[in-house]
This record gives structure tokens, C-alpha cells and sequence, in this order.
């Protein structure tokens, strides 16, 4: 069996995870990572805190989750967690994020909004999508570093980022923009935000499922984020299940040592029709189920061998719904907490706050 | 649906492999483009992003974004294989239009290189250039193309589209050439337009584009008859669309979206795989009552109870899920009764070699009622009796 469950660090960027206070959850396609942020929101939530929930891609996936109308360019509360915590979500949306950041640096609101009729904000982001990128990430160091009456208003931020295929890329924004906008402040702006991405603050969590194609790319997005100094998180393994076979019979049947033989007497015994066709069959399953299990344990071992934190939640079944969040955001709370360190909130962002007339206002409660 | 016959007719000379991301197309392309070979075919499959293994073992080692032939013994016909590289199809388009100097202007340009690598839309417009290139070769008699792994299956048809459009736009032009242009059509909002937008990403981008626009323009016939062109080898005789995806709400979801669009645009469709299904080894024995023998079994004691209450259970679990990928596949057919589909039992690990291959062909290919557990290949669990 591999290294499941444990939970350790390892590595030359050092999150301090139960201090972290900006989450950015990515993963390959499929592997549930809005539900593994959604499920982090709520674990973060827990004891009368308050979490934002961010979407980057515009599918409404968290509202889908939290069986919510879509949601607006606003910070809406979507679940109450434990305590009297709350997870509030947002949506955002490029091309308000820009008439924001018009309307912050050039007062241009009403002219932003007759560009965006002749659909020249499109343009704009179409002809440098890294600006984007720029837009969300901004709006995204802006939450994270808003206070109210002196504290911060979100004791955590939780980013559904795009896939691990682009997560780089997303993250590290001053690389792409300084090869298009190499002055102005779409430039100033993402050094800001850098700032905070490359910071102590920042985890980067990584959702696979135990596949090939995850795990490699889980991997290669460790290489890369690592490389552009970006801190990492954990490794959060997805939809892992358990083998219903006991160890031993596990082994051996992977092994193609089980047979029909094996089961027949027992099978007989309870008065099962079907006789040595059923008993073969039933084997047959089983073999695959163990080989199944073996293959995943390959890959388990391949996730351990990355040297990050590693969390596994279960493949619950049935349809995903807002009692199932809790039930994986309980399975992340534990990591969350037994982990060294306190939860010294609030006291590493503080010293940056003075970047605040950098931040783009916010579309619902800005800064004081 | 029959894939085995579709891809062994001479007549067949384009298939297109489409679907959600991550539902196994790259794995579905190498499958058919082995079977293909091993009909007698001279086949070349242009693979998008496959996994690290099986682009090993189809030896894929060589970037080179020129077709391999890869080494199968025993079969009749030829294989070869190829990964798209995006940057480096772009660089040939640009290249081959264009006069050595001109070209090194395009490539060193800044807005280019960031076109060429990071703009949403370029893989898939770079695969449909590179089909147009393998098509036009004319080396191999089949083609088979995986698409790139977008969230939707649509964007394989409507991103070269878009990308053309939006290169060849109006408002790239206007922006870009206002002197050319002049004011008499350049209205006031966009000159104020191409004010702010130096302002907000700095008016070297600007100038990067304009110089940029101007190269292109000299040098060939516009981005998106270009992109017309290739969408249109789609939809000659001879192309055939298959969409995969896995037993799940969201990639049958996007499958019925590509279904209904394919018809839309009188492409042809030869089918719906879907891929990685988990059919029983037996039906006989109900989930039920698999579950009741288990908690039987298990108290009986004996030598071999335990092992034989965890196979019970084993087969009750594989018995439901069954269900609800077949409960998914009839939802499908319900919406799309006319749409042909071939189930794809999933394999115990991931497939990465040729062997992996073709079982997964067989599983394409095969007779729909030649398999060992007596379900049809077109289901995951048998039909109800009676």
C-alpha cells in the first residue's frame, strides 16, 4: 500500500497551511476540483469563520453545487458552516472586473460600459488574454486583502482555478504581461498581486484522481509552479475507494491466483444457483477489481513519491449534493488543523496592506 | 455501428475522434488507427496531448511534429503517428508564406510568439491545419485526428472559426491602421477605444499587433479562409465523426451537444463510444441478491467465508454501477435515438502500450454480440427480459 493519509512537508516553498489565507485549488479536468474548493470553503468556515468562494471560468459550477440561481458579479453567501461560519461565493466576471478597474483608474465607467456594447472589452481580452488573467487574479489579491475596522473581512480565499494544464500560466501573471504590456498599470498591478501569489499566505493545492493523465500532470504542474516560485499545498487525492477484498485475497487475486474453485464450496453452501459458471464469474470480478486496486496503489505510491502533503477523500455515492460537501470538508478539516503551526491569522498580510490604492474597487463592500 | 467495417472501407478517409475532455480519446484514435493498420490500411493518427506512456510506446520520443511510423509486427498495413506541436505548425504556416526575412520579422514579433502559444483557440485552429497539411500529403489512404482537450467538444469546430474571424476582423484592422484607414470610418468611440486600451496594456502592444497585421497581410490569403477551408474537408464524403465519451452526466452531456451540432451541420457521425464502462462478468445474480448472500456467507464462518462474501460484495457494487451507467446510456439514446453506440469496457489500469491497444480495438471492432459475458457490445448490462 502507499503512503496514504499521511500528511507531511517536504519541498522548497513552505506554505504554513493553517495560516494560509488564499487557497487555490487546481486539478486536471475531471478530477472535481470545484468541488474539492467548494468542500475547502466550508472545512475553512468551520467555527464561525468566513470564507469566499471564487469562480475563475464563468461555468457557475459552485452554484451548481450549492444547488444556488447562478451566481452574479457579488459576493453572495452560498452555505453556513459550523459556529456560525459562512462561505460566501463569487463569480467573477472579466469584463465587470475591467469596467471596475476603468472606472478606479480613469473614472470611465460610462464609457467602459459603450466599449463593452461595440464589444471592445472582448477584444481587449481577446488580444491579451493574459490581462485575463491579470483581472481575476487582482480581484482575487483585492478580497483577500480587504479589511474592515481594522480585520480582514475574509478570515480565507478559496480559489476554483483553472486546470493544471494552465494553472502556471493563471498564476503567473507578470511573466505573460511583461512580454505584452511591458509598462502601464496592467503591469504595476500584477506586480502587486504577485506579491501575495509568492507569498507564505498563498497554497496552491493540487486535486487527482488516481489515474495516469492526473498524477503526470499533477506532477509536471509541481515542476512548474515550483520553478516560477509559486508555494505549494497538498495534494488533494480525489474520489480514492477502498478494496472490499481483505489484504491477502487483494494480493492473490491481483495476482490472477484466485479462481472460481476458490469460491464455489461457500457459494454452494448458502444455496446460490449458477454453480462453477457463477463461481467463475464472480472470480473473474473480483480479479479485476484487485488488479483495478493494484493499479491505483501504483499510482498512490507515484502521488507519496512528489513529497507533498497529501489528503485522500473517498468516492462518495450517489449524486454530489451540499450534505456531501460537508461530509469531504470534514475529511479536510482534520489535515487542516493537525498540522504545526497556529492559526496566527491576519498578522503576515497586514504589512503589505499599504499596496490599497492599488486594489480595483470591489463590486460589493470595499475597502474602508 | 459498425467501426471495424467503417475503418477498413477504402471510402473512408478522415475520422475524427471528439468529445469531452478526459474521456479517452486520445486512447480511442490509437485504438481505431491500430485496428485500421491491421486491416491492410495505411493509416497516420495525429494525437493531441496523449499520456506520457502511450506516447512511448507508439514512439512519440521525437518532437518533430512529423509523422512516425511506428514498428507493429504482424500487421498488413502501416501505421504512423504523430503529437501536434501548436507553436511549431504555426511557425510552418508562417514560414512557408513568406520570404525568409519576413517570416523571422513574424516570429520574433512579441504579440505572435504569445498568439502562437498561449491564445485560446490556437490548438484546436493548429489541428485543423495540421489535418489540412496530412490530407493534402495525400501519404496515407486514412487519417484519424484526436482533438484537443477542451471543456467543450465544440470548440474543435467553432475555434478556428473564431480565431479567423477575430484575426481578420475589422476592429484589428481599424485598430491596428488608423492612418490607412483614415477618420472617415474610424468612428470617434473607436479611436477613444484604442486610446484606453494603449493605456491600460501599454502602447507597445499596440504597435506589436500593428506590425504584426501588416506582415500577415502581405503574405497570404487570410486567416480565415484558411480556417473555411479545412472546416470544410469535414464535411466531404469519405470524413466520419465519432464522439466519445465516459458514462457520465457531464461528458454524455457535452456528446449530446456535439451530436446535435454535427447534425446541424450535415457532418456525418458514425457513432457514440462510450468508453470505460464497468459491465458484470455475470447478471444472474442480482445486486440484492448478492448483498443478502454475502451477509449469509460471511456468517456461516468457515475457511473460505470471507473470501467469498467480499466477491458477493464485489459484484453487488460492479451490478449498481452497471445500472447507472446503462440508466445514463438510455438517457442518451432517449434523446438521440438514431446515434449508433458501442460500449468500451474500462481496462484494470490506464492503457499504454499496443497490447493495451488493441483489446481496445476488439472492443471498437468486434461483433456486437461476440463477448464473453453474452451482453451486447452496444450496452453495459443486458436489456431487461419480458
Amino acid at each position: 500500500m502507499g503512503g496514504r493519509g499521511s500528511f507531511f512537508y517536504a519541498g522548497a516553498v513552505i506554505p504554513d497551511l493553517p495560516s494560509a489565507r488564499l487557497h487555490v485549488v487546481t486539478g486536471k479536468g475531471g478530477t472535481g476540483k470545484t468541488t474539492v474548493a467548494a468542500a475547502l470553503a466550508l472545512a475553512l468556515a468551520a467555527d464561525g469563520r468566513s470564507v469566499l468562494l471564487v469562480e475563475t471560468e464563468g461555468r457557475q459550477g459552485i452554484a451548481q453545487l450549492f444547488d444556488t440561481p447562478p451566481l452574479p458579479y457579488e459576493e453572495r453567501r452560498v452555505a453556513v458552516a459550523r459556529g456560525g461560519g459562512e462561505v460566501k461565493a463569487l463569480a467573477i466576471d472579466v469584463e465587470e472586473a475591467l469596467l471596475d478597474y476603468l472606472d478606479m483608474f480613469y473614472n470611465l465607467r460610462r464609457a467602459g460600459r459603450a466599449l463593452r456594447k461595440m464589444g471592445a472589452i472582448d477584444f481587449a481580452t481577446a488580444i491579451a488574454p493574459g490581462l485575463r488573467d491579470v483581472l481575476i487574479t487582482g480581484k482575487i489579491k483585492e478580497a483577500v486583502t480587504r479589511r474592515r475596522n481594522g480585520r480582514e473581512v475574509y478570515d480565507a480565499v478559496v480559489v476554483d482555478a483553472p486546470p493544471t494544464g494552465r494553472i502556471t500560466r493563471f498564476l503567473g501573471v507578470t511573466g505573460e504581461m511583461s512580454q505584452l504590456a511591458r509598462s502601464g498599470p496592467i503591469k504595476t498591478q500584477s506586480d502587486g498581486v504577485m506579491a501575495v501569489l509568492r507569498s507564505p499566505q498563498t497554497a496552491v493545492h493540487l486535486v487527482t484522481i488516481l489515474e495516469d493523465m492526473p498524477v503526470q500532470e499533477t506532477a509536471d504542474a509541481i515542476a512548474e509552479l515550483e520553478k516560477a516560485g509559486l508555494p505549494i499545498g497538498s495534494v488533494v487525492v480525489n474520489m480514492a475507494t477502498e478494496p472490499v477484498l481483505p489484504a491477502d485475497a487483494l494480493s492473490r487475486a491481483a495476482a490472477g491466483e484466485l479462481s472460481g474453485a476458490d469460491l464455489s464450496p461457500a457459494l454452494t453452501a448458502a444455496g446460490l444457483p449458477g454453480g462453477a459458471a457463477l463461481a467463475d464469474a464472480l472470480a473473474a470480478e473480483v480479479v479485476e477489481h484487485a488488479r483495478r486496486w493494484a493499479a491505483q496503489d501504483a499510482l498512490r505510491d507515484q502521488v507519496a513519491a512528489l513529497g507533498r502533503p497529501t489528503v485522500e477523500l473517498p468516492q462518495l455515492p450517489g449524486p454530489m449534493d451540499l450534505g456531501c460537501l460537508f461530509e469531504l470538508a470534514d475529511r479536510l478539516e482534520d489535515p487542516l488543523r493537525t498540522e504545526v503551526g497556529r492559526a496566527d491569522r491576519g498578522v503576515s498580510i497586514a504589512a503589505r496592506d499599504e499596496r490599497g490604492a492599488e486594489r480595483p474597487a470591489g463590486a460589493s463592500g470595499g475597502p474602508a | 455501428m459498425d467501426l471495424g467495417q467503417l475503418i477498413a472501407d477504402p471510402a473512408t478517409r478522415i475520422v475524427v475522434c471528439c468529445g469531452a475532455g478526459g474521456v479517452g480519446k486520445t486512447t480511442t484514435s490509437a485504438a481505431l488507427a491500430l485496428a485500421a493498420a491491421e486491416a491492410g490500411r495505411s493509416v497516420v493518427v495525429l494525437t493531441i496531448d496523449p499520456a506520457r506512456r502511450l506516447a512511448q510506446s507508439l514512439g512519440l520520443v521525437e518532437l518533430d511534429n512529423e509523422p512516425r511510423r511506428v514498428d507493429v509486427p504482424g500487421i498488413d498495413g502501416e501505421l504512423h503517428a504523430m503529437m501536434l506541436d501548436m507553436k511549431r505548425t504555426f511557425d510552418d504556416v508562417v514560414t512557408a508564406h513568406s520570404t525568409p526575412e519576413r517570416a523571422q520579422q513574424i516570429l520574433d514579433n512579441p504579440f505572435y510568439q504569445a498568439l502562437s502559444s498561449s491564445f485560446a483557440g490556437t490548438q484546436e485552429y493548429m489541428a485543423m491545419e495540421k489535418l489540412g497539411q496530412l490530407r493534402a500529403a495525400d501519404r496515407w489512404d486514412l487519417i484519424i485526428v484526436d482533438t484537443p482537450p477542451s471543456r467543450s467538444a465544440l470548440d474543435f469546430l467553432d475555434a478556428p472559426n473564431r480565431m479567423g474571424r477575430f484575426l481578420d476582423g475589422t476592429m484589428i484592422r481599424l485598430l491596428t491602421a488608423p492612418s490607412r484607414t483614415g477618420f472617415k470610418f474610424a468612428s470617434a468611440g473607436l479611436l477613444f477605444f484604442s486610446r484606453i486600451i494603449s493605456k491600460i496594456l501599454g502602447g507597445q502592444l499596440l504597435r506589436d499587433i500593428s506590425a504584426f497585421v501588416a506582415a500577415l497581410d502581405t503574405m497570404f490569403g487570410g486567416f480565415r479562409e484558411r480556417a473555411t477551408a479545412t472546416f470544410e474537408l469535414l464535411r466531404r464524403p469519405g470524413t466520419w465523426f465519432v464522439v466519445v465519451a465516459a458514462p457520465e452526466p457531464d461528458a454524455l452531456r457535452e456528446a449530446s451537444y456535439f451530436v446535435d451540432r454535427l447534425s446541424a451541420e450535415g457532418m456525418p457521425l458514425a457513432g457514440l463510444v462510450l468508453n470505460r464502462t464497468h459491465p458484470p462478468a455475470t447478471t444472474a445474480l442480482s445486486a440484492t441478491r448478492a448483498e443478502g448472500a454475502a451477509e449469509e456467507v460471511a456468517e456461516s464462518g468457515g475457511d473460505t467465508a470471507a473470501l467469498t462474501a467480499a466477491a458477493l460484495r464485489v459484484h453487488a457494487e460492479r451490478m449498481q454501477q452497471a445500472a447507472r451507467e446503462q440508466h445514463l446510456a438510455d438517457r442518451f439514446t432517449s434523446a438521440h435515438p438514431e446515434v449508433a453506440v458501442r460500449t468500451v469496457p474500462a481496462a484494470a489500469g490506464d492503457v499504454h502500450d499496443v497490447d493495451g491497444l488493441r483489446g481496445m480495438a476488439e472492443a471498437l471492432t468486434g461483433a456486437d454480440d461476440d463477448t464473453p459475458t453474452g451482453t451486447p457490445r452496444t450496452r453495459v448490462f443486458p436489456a431487461r427480459r419480458g
